[in-house]
Formats: C-alpha cells, structure tokens, sequence
C-alpha cells in the first residue's frame, strides 16, 4: 500500500532552552508573523505567558520508557496521545510546534517520532530549535545538565539577547556552544528575533534532506573532531563551522567539554554493510544512553546509492537516499554527540567495517 | 492477497461520504447507523443522511450501548446523543481539557477522562472523580459490579467508584498503558501497551499474561460473542486470543487468520456468530470465518486505511469508514 510520502507528513518544530532564555518570545514571535500558515501549538506552561493562537493544547510532559529494559528508550506519552487527538483536526492547521519546558531532556521528544509508529507515520521531526540566553548559558552549561543537553541536541541554536553581553563574551559563548555541538546552525538574536524560515521547515530530521548537515562534515578531519576554534569569524547566519579553519598551534583558543563531545570520522574505502549494521547496533546498545545524537552518510561496497541514518540514543532509523552522483566523492562520514564518548573505540570500530 | 475465490459483497455497499473528515467511530442506534467524524459531527445514516454537529472541534472518543452514543471532544464536552434530533450534553471540563476516553457501565453510568482525573456519573447523577498517577489513557467497566479499570502509565487500577474510601486496586506491570479491556466474564484485563504488545490479567489472582508477536502497537480489540477469543489489529493478520478457559491464554497460541500484506488496523467481532470484521491498512474490509478462515470482501482495498468498523446489535448490517473520510453501510 501507498506509504504516505515524507512531504504529506505535518512538520514538527520542537522548541527547546533553558528557563528564561526566550522561547515563549520566540514561539509567539512564529505565530505572530504574517506568513498565513496555521499552527498547532503544544505548550507546557500554559497561560503563564499567553499564546495567541486558535489551536493550544497543553501538554503534561510525561515522559514514559519503554518497557524493553533499556533506560533511554523514552517517549512522550502525552505526544502520543495528543498528535493522535489533533489528526482528528488535520487540514486546521500546517504544522505543529511543541514547546518544551526548560527542564526538559529533548531525547524523549524526539525518541517519540521515531519509536511511535502512529506518530511516525502522520508527522515527521523538522527541527530541534534552541534557545540560549547569551547573559546566562554560560553558567547554566556548569550546572545545569539540561541545558548542556539542550545545546548539544539542537539543529538550530538561536543565541539570544546579545544586546547583553559584549562581543568578547559573545564569541566566547559561541565557541563553547560550538564545542558541545559544532553541527547546529547558529543565530545570534535579540528579544528572539529572527527570520521564521531560518526556525521553521528546516528539515534538519528529514533523511532525504540530510545533505545539509555536510558542509559541517566537510570540515571535520581525522585529527580535530571535537574542538572548535575561538577566531572570529564568527559573521552570522549558514556559516556556522565553516572556511577550514583547523590548524592547530595557531594560537587560538579550543573549548573542550570535558565531559560532552562530538566524534566525526570519514573514511574514502566503501563500508561492507554486513560489518556496519551489526557494529553501529552493538555500539548503541551498549553506549546508547551517552550518546545523544548521531548522523551520517554512507557508502556501501557495490551500492549504488547513498545510504543516510541518525540516531537518538539506542534508536536508529536510516534509508537508501538516493544514487550517487558521477561528480560526487563516495566518502562515508558519520558523526557522534555525546558524553563521554569512547572514542577510540568508535573510531576503531568504524574503520573495521571497511569492505 | 488471495480473495479468490473469496465472495465479494462490495456491490451490496451503500456507499456514504462522510466529507474530508476522517471516521473515528461507527455505531449503530437501532437500524440507524451513527458515523463519529474526526471533527464536530455525528453523520446519520438509514433511509437519509443527517449531519448533526455535537462538539465545537475534535471528537476524540466514542462508545455506545445501543441506545445512546456517548462522544467526548478537544472542546472539553461529554455529549449523549439518542437519536439525529436529541443530544445533551453530560459535562463539561471547567478547563476546557481534552475528553480522552468515554465509556459506558451495564447500569447506565458513564466514565469519562481528562488528563489524570476519571470521572464517573452513576444513574443516579452523581458525579465522582478519581485522580490517577499519570495520565488515564483508557477507561471500561466491568462487566459485574460498579468498577471502572483505568489504564496508565506502569499498570491499571480498579476503581470502585460507589466505595468511598475503599483502596482503589492496582495492577502493576512496567511500561505504558494505553486501551483497556475486560473479558465479557469479567475474569480477565487486557491493556494495550505503547510497545507493540498486550498486557493481561486474570483478575482472581493478578497473574500476569503477555501477548507479543505484533509488528504494530495494537489499537483495535474486539471481544467474540462468547467472549471465547479477543480478536486483535497490529499485525498482517488477524490475531484471536483464547479465553475459553480458565487460565486464558497463558501458555497457548493464538490463532491467525486473514493474513494479508497490508497490515489489519481495526476488528470488529459479529455479534452473534464467530464471524470477524477486519480493516487493513491498504483500505480492504473483510470478513473471516473463524471456524475455516474462509473470507468475503466487503471493502476493496484503495490505499485509505480503515479506521472505523461497527455491527448493528443483530449483526446484520456492517458499517465501517476511513481516515479519509469514506464511508459505507454493508447489508447481509
């Protein structure tokens, strides 16, 4: 039977930062815009700030395990229920924006479009958008695991009320934000204010677009994987990571998260997938709950096609995405952001699944 | 999929457009048979086609006893509707809250949820409430005695709602809960899980009963007539639990039937005889004997899945609908 395709699917952005950083601003800002798309919007503190909005639904944030024995299989049980409420509705609204409470871990959020088939096959994750208070992230990155999470889970990390700080302290956040996730793309805001298009239809989720996390892998080597580099060039919008810029000894400053970091490899041998599948599940079971995210493009030995997949902890969901171009360097590069990563051990691992 | 040679009644279809809005619900007041759409309204259908709106948004949830539909909405109302000129409604959230979950007692009480609270309205009128840990993600009576099973988060609980003060009776088991069930003999609970599996059980003694082997979460459960098996969506086929003894389906197989390549997302028991309906996802109805899994078509199968099946009480006319919005009423 007909699957519903990837672009009859409604949209999800999910909205995350830590208390006070701005995404209650953000959202209203989204809705208020004169773009003429309907949302429906799923909020945790409901009515402490009012959202002008036809659609609201207040969400009570459960997150439940999975009863398969692994701790970091959650869902949002009150996602699963919701979205399954509001298809009754669909055609009123053109995406659905959800809101998470500042506490929140986004794992289970996301976990949920993966893990839920109902939820899976009605909507798709767009994007994971965080909101950073430029004044207080630094200190909340000390303290306070959640936020760390926050940032290290984002697509599209917007810092915001830069009127506050300096340029100096700025650039100093940035490139801490950047060592905890150099993937994201990064916007500086103030009072939330941005371009809807840089927030909303990202499809940063989407496999068939995962094209867009490359110029990021473009500049990941096999020596300088997990640093990001304080040299300011820090100009804005879609540059997020790029121009080159690792060399060592150059003087500069590395921000290394001592406990949370990123771990990209490529490779230019065409993988055996009888050696991949069963390597990159093993990896997951066992060091799943300490990695947050991972993505990657692969090449497989006598295949046509590009293979693409991400994971959320121990899920993984991955396709054939389309043929490789004639023009195109069949590199496989995938990339992990966790704690505590085992990183020789990921390396090691991914350079035995060569064919 | 074979149907050859399987009969075909989709020419004996009257066929009834439900518009955009997909049916979340059929049921049967008398020979009248009510489509629940996604959306507002009740649609229905005998010698006419009536839309009659009841709710102000999103219908959620919909049960019936054969002489009254109860709906519960995204408008935080609990609506009874007798017939396409009368309905009432029953309550109303103060919050304006999601209605998740109706049902209906023997006696003629109701049960409805919102959130973590369930309430009840005994025949009496009376209004009790009932706060769950989590969130009640299914409501249904009892067959025997006033008692309201809760599905939630790790477990069910039995409630009795006319006991003040009696300690409410909790059945544990780990992961989260979504429908609930109970055997027509009122012997057995089944829950619905988020994994792909059933939880059950028997009530005597607690005893725990698994039932895995789904390739989907299971969203649709329909007891058999005798309340001999539970048939059961989830999978390529259809799947009938035994319940005919007292153990249940503790170390037994279930039965399969109606394998197909699309997946079954809703069952529906004939009332009388041991006679399955059962909805694919790929949009075909059919209905399977149990006894030889012989099957007749009722629907053919045209990419919209199934959402909705319901018998009248003499299991002479079937009525089912789909998510988009398609409907049709089968005479036999």
């Amino acid at each position: 039977m007909p699957a519903p395709d990837s672009a009859s699917k409604i949209p999800v952005t999910v909205l995350t930062g830590y208390l006070g950083a701005g995404k209650t601003t953000l959202l209203n800002r989204i809705l208020s815009e004169p773009h003429g798309k309907k949302f429906a919007v799923i909020v945790n503190e409901f009515g402490e700030i009012g959202i002008d909005n036809d659609l609201v639904v207040n969400a009570d944030e459960e997150v439940f395990e999975m009863n398969n024995g692994c701790i970091c299989c959650t869902v949002r049980g009150d996602l699963v229920r919701i979205i399954d409420g509001l298809m009754r509705r669909k055609g009123k609204f053109d995406a659905i924006i959800v809101e998470t409470t500042g506490l929140a871990d986004p794992a289970p959020v996301a976990q949920t479009f993966f893990m839920d088939e109902a939820v899976g096959a009605k909507t798709k994750l767009d994007a994971v958008v965080t909101v950073a208070d430029a004044k207080w992230l630094a200190d909340r990155l000390k303290d306070a695991p959640e936020a760390k999470n926050q940032i290290a889970f984002a697509d599209v990390i917007l810092v915001n009320k830069t009127d506050l700080v300096t340029p100096e302290e700025l650039g100093e956040l940035e490139a801490r934000i950047r060592g905890l996730n150099p993937y994201a793309r990064l916007h500086r805001t103030q009072r939330a204010r941005i371009d809807i298009n840089e927030v909303l239809g990202r499809n940063a989720f989407d496999l068939d677009r995962i094209l867009d996390i490359e110029p990021s892998f473009l500049d990941s080597d096999e020596h300088h994987h997990d640093h990001d580099h304080d040299h300011d060039h820090h100009h804005g919008h879609n540059h997020d990571h790029g121009h080159g810029h690792h060399h060592h000894g150059d003087g500069l400053k590395h921000y290394h998260d001592e406990e949370m970091q990123s771990v990209s490899i490529k490779t230019d041998k065409p993988l055996s997938p009888d050696k991949f599948f069963p390597w990159i599940q093993d990896l997951v079971a066992k060091d799943g709950p300490n990695i947050l995210r991972c993505k990657g493009i692969l090449s497989f030995k006598d295949d046509a096609e590009r293979f693409v997949f991400q994971g959320v902890h121990m899920v993984l969901d991955g396709d054939h995405q389309r043929p490789w171009r004639a023009d195109e360097k069949r590199d496989s590069r995938i990339v992990f952001i966790g704690r505590n990563l085992p990183e020789d051990k990921i390396r090691q691992g991914f350079e035995s699944c060569v064919a | 999929m074979s149907d050859t040679p399987a009969h075909s009644l989709a020419d004996r279809t009257r066929l009834v457009t439900a518009g955009a809005k997909p049916v979340v619900g059929v049921h049967f007041l008398g020979s009248t048979a009510v489509f629940v759409l996604g959306e507002e309204e009740l649609l229905f259908v005998d010698e006419a086609e009536r839309r009659v709106p009841v709710h102000g948004g999103g219908i959620l949830a919909s049960t019936c006893d054969g002489g009254r539909i109860i709906t519960g909405g995204d408008d935080g109302r609990v609506v009874e509707s007798v017939s396409d000129g009368e309905h009432r409604v029953l309550a109303t959230d103060e919050k304006k809250r999601w209605i998740d979950n109706v049902a209906i007692g023997t006696d003629g009480a109701i049960a409805w949820s919102s959130g973590k609270t369930a309430y009840v309205r005994t025949k009496k009128g009376e209004l009790r409430k009932f706060e769950a840990a989590s969130t009640v993600a299914g409501l249904c009576f009892l067959p025997k005695g006033f008692r309201l099973a809760i599905a939630h988060y790790n477990g069910a609980t039995l409630w009795f709602p006319n006991a003040a003060g009696a300690q409410p009776e909790r059945l544990e088991w780990k992961g989260s809960h979504l429908g609930v069930t109970v055997s027509p003999d009122g012997k057995f609970l089944v829950t619905t899980m988020q994994e792909p599996t059933l939880h059950g059980w028997r009530l005597v003694d607690a005893k725990h009963m698994r039932m895995s082997g789904y390739s989907a979460r299971v969203r649709s459960l329909s007891w058999s007539a005798e309340g001999e098996f539970l048939a059961t969506s989830g999978s390529e086929q259809l799947i009938l639990w035994p319940f005919d003894g007292k153990d249940g389906p503790m170390g037994r197989q279930p039965t399969i039937l109606a394998r197909a390549e699309s997946r079954v997302v809703v069952v529906a028991c004939h009332p009388r005889q041991p006679v399955v309906a059962v909805g694919y996802a790929d949009g075909a109805v059919r209905l399977v004997r149990v006894e030889d899994d012989a099957l007749i078509l009722a629907r053919e199968a045209d990419g919209q899945p199934v959402s909705a099946l319901g018998w009248n009480e003499t299991g002479q006319a079937l009525a089912f609908g789909t998510e988009s919005g398609d409907a049709g009423l089968l005479a036999l």
